[in-house]
């Protein structure tokens, strides 16, 4: 089955491409569908045990094996539905047939690429298809062919180039010092004393740093993500950097360090670092994307301080919590979408008083900020919750502390965007505003509604979605 | 040892000329030296499978694509290329020399690196590496080249409508 998770969106591709001209309108649909398939294969593998051996024939045509866990389901039922939001934003927010018709397309490509690194048990495999989701979403920031989508992409590119060579240069130590690269192997020359080994891992961990976006390597995410078209910022935030960078991480970090985890002050460091770092530069901003692009490096930074936790309960809370991130900053940027399509502006200081024009893209984007800041009972409260036990339990008590109060700085910016964006009088120039069209609300109320639904129903969730613990 | 030497100061050189020169089809040129090469240094080094492969898809393959690209393109006025130039030789001309220096200071380093090299399983044949040990990754390098031809697509034809 985990085949045609890889399969069924390439022919997607193809098909779309065999469409005549005039059929190509069909194309975002096409792709929502199949985005559609992929969550819930996803989401219904958690509950029935679905006979696989029904594709094992896939096996025995195609020589590669793939290997899907809990993990990997999460990864792709984020996608899925991130991806299902992004192709509705797309359907409102672009207005260009053509421009449709290849976003349609290259969220295909970047979604194998996705699947790809949700379940590869090789390094070498997870950086191929780490370059099939990266290039992808190269062109995608492009697409709207402005200088800031070229300058967004440009420094993505560098940055993303920086981090193939300390990759493939990992890879080639790997293969010096363990002779293959398959997890397995991996986590075998990990226990072996051996300073090649450990010099690999840390240049594989920085090109997944930079990937992430981590601080120090985060320059480039916020000019990509607001230099990108509406539905490229849901579809990047929500999944791409997710995926490619932290996801990755989590990944090796399950499945070739083990309990004893000699790297992990490296973890809790950089953690840190970007948790406030990111916190604090968000403080700062006045146009709304950038706010969010830098909230996305301080929760990146959560998701690998857990990982530097206790790593049973660390693992479990990094998967909620990229699962909670995804879901709400995907709605966030939507809701972002719909400010800029109303107001023609992203500029919060020009702001003020809209909340009651936009009584439901207000009331969905609270939902959203709370949740990440880490409210009760929304689905970001559970995860930073389990963040800080992992820490706890680890005795990482200072690095506990520095997480309970980048929470409040969270919560801090986020009060300030809603009372910049969304309270007070209503500024005069904004007197025509309207609530958002129902293309862009069904996405955002969707999401809204799922996080909500996670909070409220947290054991069920952690059950299904991780299958009571990693 | 001192023709690698070289051969290594030359791909240097050829490496920063693509990037660093203005016109898109010098760096194409600069790029596809780059890959010849490095996939001397690959053959002279025993890599005949990783050599051949450079020079065959790098040198070869990618060379054409872009130079078939560029010839899509127009080039920019010679004033406002010239000015670009000395924009980035004014931010840029510490980098190669930083480069330098690394490799000099790199050179010195003698780690205490224990290296357990093994013998490849298998017969090494290309077809075997990549039809049956590398599948998965050759799949992801057609993905790849489908992105490549999906930029194309997409900048191009924006291009087309603006000219209109």
């Amino acid at each position: 089955m985990s085949h045609l998770l890889l399969l069924v969106p390439f022919l997607a591709v193809v098909f779309l491409n065999l469409l005549p001209k005039r059929a190509r309108g069909a194309a975002l649909w096409v792709s929502f569908g199949v985005l559609g398939l992929e969550a819930a294969a996803a989401f219904v593998e958690r509950f029935s045990s679905i006979d696989s051996s029904a594709f094992a024939w896939l096996e025995s045509v195609f020589g590669f094996r793939l290997a899907a866990d809990h993990l990997s389901g999460l990864a792709m039922l984020c996608a899925g539905i991130v991806g299902m939001a992004a192709l509705l934003v797309a359907r409102r927010t672009l207005k260009d047939a053509g421009e449709k018709f290849y976003f349609a397309n290259l969220v295909l490509v970047a979604l194998v690429g996705i699947n790809g690194i949700a379940m590869v048990r090789d390094l070498f495999s997870l950086y191929v298809f780490v370059e099939v989701t990266a290039i992808a979403t190269f062109i995608l920031i492009t697409a709207s062919r402005s200088e800031r989508g070229f300058e967004g992409a440009w420094k993505y590119i560098i940055l993303s180039v920086i981090a193939s060579v300390l990759m493939l240069t990992s890879i080639g130590f790997f293969l010096l010092s363990a002779g293959d690269v398959t997890f397995d192997a991996v986590k075998t020359a990990l226990g072996a004393p051996g300073s090649l080994t450990w010099v690999a891992m840390a240049l594989f961990l920085c090109g997944l740093f930079v990937k992430g976006g981590l601080v120090p390597f985060h320059g480039w995410l916020a000019d990509a993500y607001t230099a990108a078209p509406a539905p490229v910022s849901v579809f990047m935030a929500g999944i791409v950097t997710k995926a490619s960078g932290i996801f990755a991480l989590l990944r090796i970090v399950s499945s070739t360090m083990g309990s004893a985890l000699p790297g992990r002050e490296i973890l809790l460091v950089v953690g840190a670092l970007t948790i406030v770092v990111g916190a604090f530069l968000a403080l700062g901003q006045s146009n709304m994307k950038r706010m969010l692009a830098y909230s996305s490096v301080s929760q990146m930074g959560y998701i690998v301080l857990a990982l530097g936790g206790d790593l049973s309960l660390g693992i479990l809370a990094a998967g909620l919590h990229f699962f909670n991130h995804a879901i709400s900053k995907s709605q966030l940027f939507a809701n972002a979408a719909a400010i800029e399509e109303q107001l023609g502006t992203l500029n919060m200081d020009e702001m003020g008083g809209i909340g009651a024009r936009m009584p439901v893209t207000a009331g969905t984007t609270a939902v959203a900020t709370l949740s990440i800041a880490g409210l009760p009972p929304l689905a970001g409260f559970w995860s930073k919750l389990l963040i800080v036990l992992a820490l706890w339990n680890a005795k990482e008590y200072g690095f506990a502390v520095v997480a309970i109060l980048a929470s409040l700085v969270t919560l801090a910016y986020f009060l300030s965007l809603q009372r910049r964006v969304f309270f007070g009088k209503t500024h005069s120039k904004w007197a025509h505003v309207k609530e958002a069209a129902p293309g862009l609300l069904v996405p955002v109320v969707a999401l809204a509604l799922i996080t909500i639904a996670l909070g409220i129903g947290f054991p069920f969730a952690l059950r299904v979605l991780l299958g009571g613990g990693a | 040892m001192i023709w690698m030497t070289l051969l290594l100061v030359v791909l240097v050189l050829a490496a920063l000329w693509a990037s660093m020169t203005t016109a898109l089809l010098r760096a194409a040129l600069g790029l596809a030296l780059t890959s010849a090469l490095l996939a001397v240094v690959m053959f002279s080094m025993g890599a005949t499978l990783a050599a051949v492969m450079e020079l065959s898809v790098c040198a070869g393959l990618i060379s054409v694509v872009l130079v078939s690209v560029t010839s899509l393109t127009q080039r920019r006025p010679l004033k406002e290329a010239l000015a670009n130039r000395r924009s980035r030789l004014r931010r840029y001309w510490p980098l190669p020399l930083v480069l330098i220096a690394v490799g000099v200071a790199l050179s010195f380093v003698h780690a205490p690196v224990e290296i357990a090299l093994r013998v490849p399983t298998g017969d090494g044949d290309v077809r075997t590496v990549l039809w049956s040990l590398r599948q998965l990754d050759l799949f992801g390098q057609i993905l790849i080249l489908l992105a490549g031809v999906f930029g194309v697509l997409v900048l191009f034809r924006k291009e087309a409508k603006h000219d209109d």
